[in-house]
């Protein structure tokens, strides 16, 4: 059957906006394809998507939470925030500061911050290949010249700390069996997490909030030096030279520049 | 424009010369060890092309092992080469990378749209075949041939509702869409068999008036019942191995047309490897004795 003729752009507008019962799902009589039980496939489908995708790049928050519940706050975040690029696996960038504001979620205040490890560490495995620097090279620098050195953090390093939860412990033992009974004697306090990729995998370390600072400040382009300052400021008991060592040691550098970025 | 090879009607797509069909399988990351050491003859792999647009790390690292060790097809599910807008061109430009990257044997895309106004779903969104949707799309897979330097193939939908704006019925907007463009088809036939049911036509009849001269590659995958109508809503689920309606209009079809690279795929509740080699076996055993008898 024929019945007039409809613009394939309002079409598009009209099926976009049926999909997710937003306004305008009635127009140029769209209510011919939305009342056939045959559209309800489409918006399973789209939700359905979405939802996977969602499950998928948040296993410690899904092992947390329990699939339904995962589901169903999922569902939520999805009507809202429809991905603007076709690539599912970077979906959700948003859902650690929408599960943060999440009534639901509000008993478990940690949540949002292992959300964003888990995206974090999503992040780290996409992220484009380079070389670890090598600890020599930064060794082999004379004194006088190490104040204008600056290190460029790998391009899968990423790192979080939350100060009120022990988040790296939480995520660590919802992601790998082998942590999981780490929560049993769980001390509450914060802790941070450092992700990187030195043998193209994808590595868990704790790291402190001295360390986090450090990394920030290099990450903003500051010659080391400035960065050590800084990590000092944000605790000044910090073994900094361990600190260095630890992170050069890791891979999470990838360069070093000397003199103005 | 220069008229370059790729804009150009396509050469007619040939039966495979051995006459079984190669036989490919979905690969997803949890099979990646068991696909690179696989050492079957004629054993191809089909991604989501979306899938490995990353910067770097191992899942394209994965990707080249396993390229490095068999032909590779890039099946895109983003371009949503049927909105009334011309293809999104960093995501043009991201398949073009991907594609220089693995060199696939075959390319292919859908007659659907999914991303629309800045907003992507995931699904494969169906549209009134009319004059003007046809002259968009043609012109929008035009425009992804320039870009890539290649001929794609465009895949028939599954459908769940009936359209009242028809003025092409899907054969002819395909063929149409052939002559405009120079671009091959991707004949999936559990999409045919589903909307077959759905919308209440012949799928066996739509097979044999399909053309099967612009056909580059064959999918076959599984459906399901829709939990509520059963039988009548059959939903294409690609979560469940070839069902035998599914695997008989095959037959049916490479009786007529000969063999074609053939998916065997597979996107949801992953069975062991060997389950997708058995139901790979399935297929080119049919196109075998298929093409043999032709």
């Amino acid at each position: 059957m024929t019945i007039g003729s409809i613009a394939l752009g309002d079409f598009q507008d009209a099926f976009a906006a049926a999909l997710l019962g937003r306004a305008g799902g009635n127009a140029v009589g769209l209510d011919a394809l939305t009342a056939q039980p045959g559209f309800r496939v489409y918006r399973n489908t789209v939700m359905k998507g979405l939802v996977d995708a969602l499950a998928a790049n948040h296993p410690a928050v899904v092992s947390i939470v329990g699939e339904e519940w995962f589901r169903a706050a999922a569902h939520v975040y999805a009507r809202s925030h429809l991905p603007s690029v076709p690539m599912l696996i970077e979906y959700g960038a948003a859902f650690p500061d929408f599960l943060a504001t999440f009534a639901p979620a509000r008993e478990l205040p940690y949540l949002a911050d292992v959300a964003r490890l888990d995206r974090l560490w999503l992040e780290s495995h996409l992220a484009a290949d380079a070389s670890p620097l090598d600890a020599s090279r930064l060794a082999a620098f004379p004194p006088e010249r190490l104040a204008r050195v600056r290190l460029r953090v790998h391009p899968a390093t990423r790192w979080h700390f939350a100060p009120s939860a022990p988040i790296f412990s939480i995520w660590r033992a919802n992601r790998d069996a082998a942590h999981a009974q780490e929560l049993e004697a769980l001390e509450w306090r914060g802790e941070g997490a450092l992700l990187v990729r030195p043998d193209d995998a994808v590595e868990a370390r704790a790291i402190d909030r001295a360390g986090c600072a450090f990394l920030d400040a290099c990450a903003r382009g500051e010659p080391a030096v400035v960065a050590l300052e800084s990590a000092a400021r944000t605790d000044a008991s910090a073994a900094l030279d361990a600190l260095v060592a630890r992170l050069l040691g890791c891979g999470a550098f990838s360069d070093l520049q000397e003199g103005d970025s | 424009m220069n008229d370059s090879i790729h804009r150009t009607p396509g050469a007619a797509f040939a039966a495979t010369a051995a006459g079984a069909a190669t036989v490919g399988v979905s690969l997803k990351p949890v099979h990646f060890a068991d696909a690179r050491d696989a050492s079957y003859a004629g054993l191809w792999f089909e991604v989501h092309a979306e899938n490995y647009m990353v910067e770097g790390g191992p899942r394209l690292k994965w990707l080249e092992a396993i390229r490095a060790a068999h032909p590779l097809s890039l099946h895109g599910v983003g371009l949503s080469l049927a909105a009334d807008a011309a293809p999104d061109a960093a995501h043009l430009e991201r398949l073009r990378r991907l594609a220089r990257r693995v060199e696939p044997f075959v390319l292919s895309e859908h007659l659907a749209w999914s991303h629309w106004r800045g907003e992507y779903r995931p699904d494969l969104l169906p549209i009134p075949r009319t004059e003007a949707a046809l002259a968009r799309i043609a012109d929008n897979v035009l425009r992804v041939q320039d870009a890539l330097g290649r001929r794609i193939l465009i895949e028939n939908p599954s459908h769940y509702v009936a359209m009242p704006w028809h003025a092409y019925d899907e054969i002819e907007f395909l063929t149409a869409l052939t002559g405009r463009t120079g671009c091959g088809l991707l004949l999936d036939v559990n999409n045919v068999y589903v909307s077959a049911n759905n919308l209440g036509f012949d799928a066996g009849a739509y097979l044999d008036a399909f053309p099967a001269e612009h056909v580059g590659e064959i999918h076959l995958a599984g459906h399901t019942l829709d939990p509520e109508l059963g039988r009548a809503l059959l939903v294409d689920s690609h979560d469940a191995p070839v069902a035998d309606a599914v695997w008989a209009l095959y037959a049916r079809f490479c009786a007529r047309a000969g063999a074609r690279p053939t998916l065997i795929e597979r996107d949801d509740n992953l069975p062991a490897f060997d389950e997708l080699i058995a139901e790979r076996a399935r297929a080119a055993e049919i196109s075998a004795a298929r093409s043999a008898a032709a």
